[in-house]
C-alpha cells in the first residue's frame, strides 16, 4: 500500500547541467517498490507549484548493513518542479507518496530482456536491471542520449551484466543517431525462435517508434509512459492514455492505477 | 469533545468535510489510503446516465496557486455506478452524494430515478454547472429556467436530498441560489470551476486539449467565499461552500461565510491525507474559542460596525 513521507535529502549528485540524482531517506516506501512504479513528489508545502510531480524510483538505496534504507529519483531540469529539485540540498524534505502504479512484468524464464530509453527514460531500468540480475544472459539495454556527457550510469550496468548499446545525437559516444538505429540491427540479427520481451521509456516519438519496430519483428514492447498527472491515485482522470484492445473502440484509461507501464502495440499514438 | 456534526437537509454528517466531485474519484480508488466513513460525505466524480469517455489529454495544466482542469466527464454511467461502486462505498461506511449530469432535463431526472431505487445514496448532487462539456451541465446552470427546471424535475422523482451545485460563471450567483430553493432544492453547493484558460507561447497552441477548462484551487478560494456569502443572504436552504480549500482555517472562513459544509478537491491531490489534518485543524480551532459544536459558526459573520473610532471620517 502506498504511503505518504516527509523524506529527508540525502544527497544531491549533479550529472550535468541538466541531470541530478536525488536519493531520499523513505525506507517504506522503497521496501514496497517494484521496478517501474513511481512516486508523487512535492517539494515545498507551498502553493507554487501546488500539485505533486510523479517521478520514476531510480535505484533503491541500502544502508552498510544490507537493509533498505530509501531510494534515488533521476531528474532533469524542464520546470518548475524539476528545476526546485535539481537544486534541493541535502537535509530539506520531499513530500514523496508512493509506490504508486504498475510494476513491469518480468520476461518469462526463456526470454530476452531488451531495455530502450532515451534521455531521462533511463530512470525505470536501473531496478529492472537489478530485478534481472540472477538471469541476465541476454539482457541490453538500448541508450540514447544528446551527447557522450549525458550518458549516465553505464558502468552501474555493465557491472550488472548488462549489454549495452549506446547513441548519441552527436555522435560523441556510441553509435550517431537515433537509439532506433541500432535496435534494428539487433532484430534483424536476433534468430526469430528466440524470445524478446521488449521494455521502452522516453519521449513519446522514441516509444511510438520502438513500438512499431519490435512489431513488424513480430515483438510486443512495454512502454512506461509520462502523462500530466495531477493525483497519482485515480481521483482527477487527467493522466489518461488512449487505448484500445483488439476489435474494441479506443478508451481513456488512467495511467496511474493501470499504468505507467502499457503495452505499447494497444495505445492509439495518435491520439497519445 | 467538540461537536463537528453538520446537518444538511435530512442528511446529518459526522463532520463538514466532503470530498469535493470530480476530484476523489468513486471514492473507492482512495479506500485503503482513507478511511471514508471519517469524512463527512464522499462526492463521487459527476455520473451521466450512459458511460462517456472525456475529453483527449492534456485534460490539466497547473497555474498559480491552482490548476485548470478538463476532464469532460469521463465515466462509467449511473447504472454501472450503482452496480459496481456503490457497494463498496457501503460497505466502507461512506455517505454517498452522487453528482450527475444530463444533456436534457430528463436525462437528470433519469438518472436520480435510478439513484432513487438504490440503496446507500445520502443526497443527489446536480452539475449544472460543468464548464467543460458542450452539452449539459453549465449550459442549464447559465439560466435562471434550466436552473429551476433540472432541479423541480428531480425533485418529483426522488425523495433523496437534493443539492444543486452552482458555477460562478454568472454575473450573479445568488439570483441562482434563489432559483434553487424556489425549485426545492435542499442545499447549495458552490462554487464549481471559473472558466478559464492558459496558452502555451512557444507553440501558440491553448495547454488545454479542449482548450478552455476550470480554474480550482487557492486562486479562486477569495471569490467563493463571497459567493458563498452573498449567497448565505439571499437563501434560507444549507450551503455547501467550495473553492481552494487547503486548511482548516480555510474551512472556517467558509463556515463563517455560511456554509453548513464544504467540500475539498483540489487539495486532495497535493495531500490525499489532508482529511485528519483539517479535522484536528478544526477541533483546535473549537477548543481555543470555547466552542462545542462547529455548527453554531455557521453564517456567524461578524458585519457589526466597529466603535465609531474606527469609522471613517467620510
Amino acid at each position: 500500500m502506498p504511503v505518504d513521507v516527509d523524506a529527508v535529502v540525502i544527497s544531491n549528485t549533479k550529472l550535468s547541467d541538466f541531470y541530478n540524482v536525488v536519493a531520499v531517506a523513505a525506507p517504506d516506501v522503497a521496501r514496497q517498490a517494484r521496478p517501474g512504479q513511481f512516486v508523487m513528489v512535492k517539494p515545498d508545502k507551498d502553493y507554487d507549484p501546488l500539485l505533486r510531480r510523479p517521478f520514476s524510483v531510480f535505484e533503491i538505496l541500502r544502508d552498510p548493513a544490507g537493509r533498505v534504507s530509501g531510494f534515488s529519483l533521476l531528474n532533469k531540469r524542464i520546470g518548475v518542479t524539476t528545476r526546485r529539485l535539481y537544486d534541493v540540498s541535502p537535509g530539506e524534505r520531499l513530500q514523496c507518496l508512493g509506490p504508486l502504479g504498475q510494476a513491469f512484468e518480468s520476461p518469462a524464464a526463456d526470454q530476452q530482456a531488451w531495455m530502450v530509453a532515451g534521455g531521462v527514460g533511463l530512470a525505470p531500468f536501473l531496478t529492472l536491471a537489478e530485478s534481472l540480475v540472477e538471469r541476465l544472459a541476454g539482457t541490453r539495454l538500448f541508450y540514447g542520449g544528446r551527447s557522450a556527457d549525458e550518458l549516465f550510469y553505464l558502468e552501474t550496468f555493465e557491472a550488472l551484466g548488462v549489454k549495452l548499446e549506446l547513441t548519441t545525437d552527436d555522435g560523441s559516444r556510441g553509435h550517431p543517431g537515433l537509439v532506433t538505429g541500432p535496435l534494428q540491427r539487433a532484430l534483424d540479427e536476433t534468430d526469430k525462435g528466440i524470445s524478446v520481451r521488449l521494455y521502452a521509456c522516453g519521449p513519446t516519438p522514441m516509444m511510438q517508434a520502438v513500438t512499431e519496430l519490435a512489431a513488424t519483428h513480430g515483438r510486443s514492447t512495454d512502454v512506461s509512459l509520462e502523462q500530466v498527472m495531477g493525483c497519482g491515485l485515480g481521483g482527477c482522470y487527467s493522466c489518461v492514455v488512449p487505448v484500445a484492445e483488439p476489435g474494441q473502440p479506443t478508451r481513456f484509461v488512467r495511467s496511474c492505477l493501470q499504468g505507467p507501464v502499457f503495452d505499447g502495440g494497444r495505445i492509439d499514438w495518435d491520439q497519445l | 469533545m467538540s461537536n463537528l456534526s453538520v446537518t444538511i437537509g435530512s442528511l446529518r454528517l459526522s463532520n463538514p468535510l466532503i470530498a469535493a466531485s470530480g476530484c476523489f474519484g468513486y471514492g473507492v480508488e482512495y479506500a485503503d489510503l482513507v478511511s471514508l466513513d471519517t469524512l463527512g460525505g464522499v462526492a463521487v466524480k459527476g455520473l451521466f446516465l450512459e458511460e462517456r469517455e472525456g475529453h483527449p489529454p492534456q485534460r490539466i495544466v497547473e497555474t498559480p496557486s491552482g490548476m485548470l482542469n478538463a476532464i469532460g466527464l469521463q465515466g462509467i454511467g449511473a447504472r454501472r455506478f450503482v452496480a459496481e461502486k456503490l457497494p463498496e462505498l457501503k460497505r466502507r461506511g461512506a455517505v454517498v452524494v452522487v453528482n450527475i449530469c444530463g444533456s436534457t432535463v430528463d436525462e437528470y431526472a433519469e438518472i436520480a430515478r435510478i439513484l432513487d431505487d438504490a440503496d446507500g445514496i445520502g443526497a443527489i448532487e446536480l452539475n449544472i454547472s460543468c464548464p467543460n462539456i458542450s452539452k449539459g451541465g453549465m449550459m442549464f446552470g447559465c439560466s435562471l429556467e434550466g436552473t429551476h427546471d433540472v432541479i423541480s424535475a428531480v425533485r418529483r422523482v426522488t425523495a433523496l436530498p437534493v443539492m444543486p451545485k452552482l458555477t460562478p460563471n454568472v454575473t450573479n450567483v445568488a439570483s441562482f441560489a434563489v432559483a434553487a430553493e424556489e425549485a426545492g432544492a435542499d442545499a447549495v453547493s458552490l462554487v464549481n470551476t471559473f472558466l478559464a484558460m492558459a496558452i502555451d507561447v512557444e507553440t501558440r497552441r491553448p495547454r488545454l486539449s479542449n482548450v478552455l477548462g476550470g480554474l480550482s484551487g487557492p486562486a479562486i478560494r477569495p471569490i467563493a467565499v463571497r459567493m458563498v456569502h452573498e449567497c448565505h443572504q439571499a437563501i434560507k436552504i444549507p450551503i455547501v461552500g467550495m473553492g481552494g480549500i487547503m486548511t482548516a482555517e480555510d474551512v472556517l472562513e467558509f463556515m463563517i461565510a455560511g456554509a453548513t459544509a464544504v467540500q475539498v478537491g483540489t487539495a486532495n491531490f497535493v495531500d490525499p491525507l489532508i482529511w485528519d489534518k483539517l479535522l484536528d485543524g478544526l477541533r483546535a480551532y473549537l477548543d481555543r474559542h470555547g466552542i462545542s459544536s462547529l455548527a453554531d459558526l455557521v453564517g456567524s459573520l461578524e458585519l457589526e460596525e466597529r466603535t465609531p473610532a474606527c469609522k471613517s471620517s467620510s
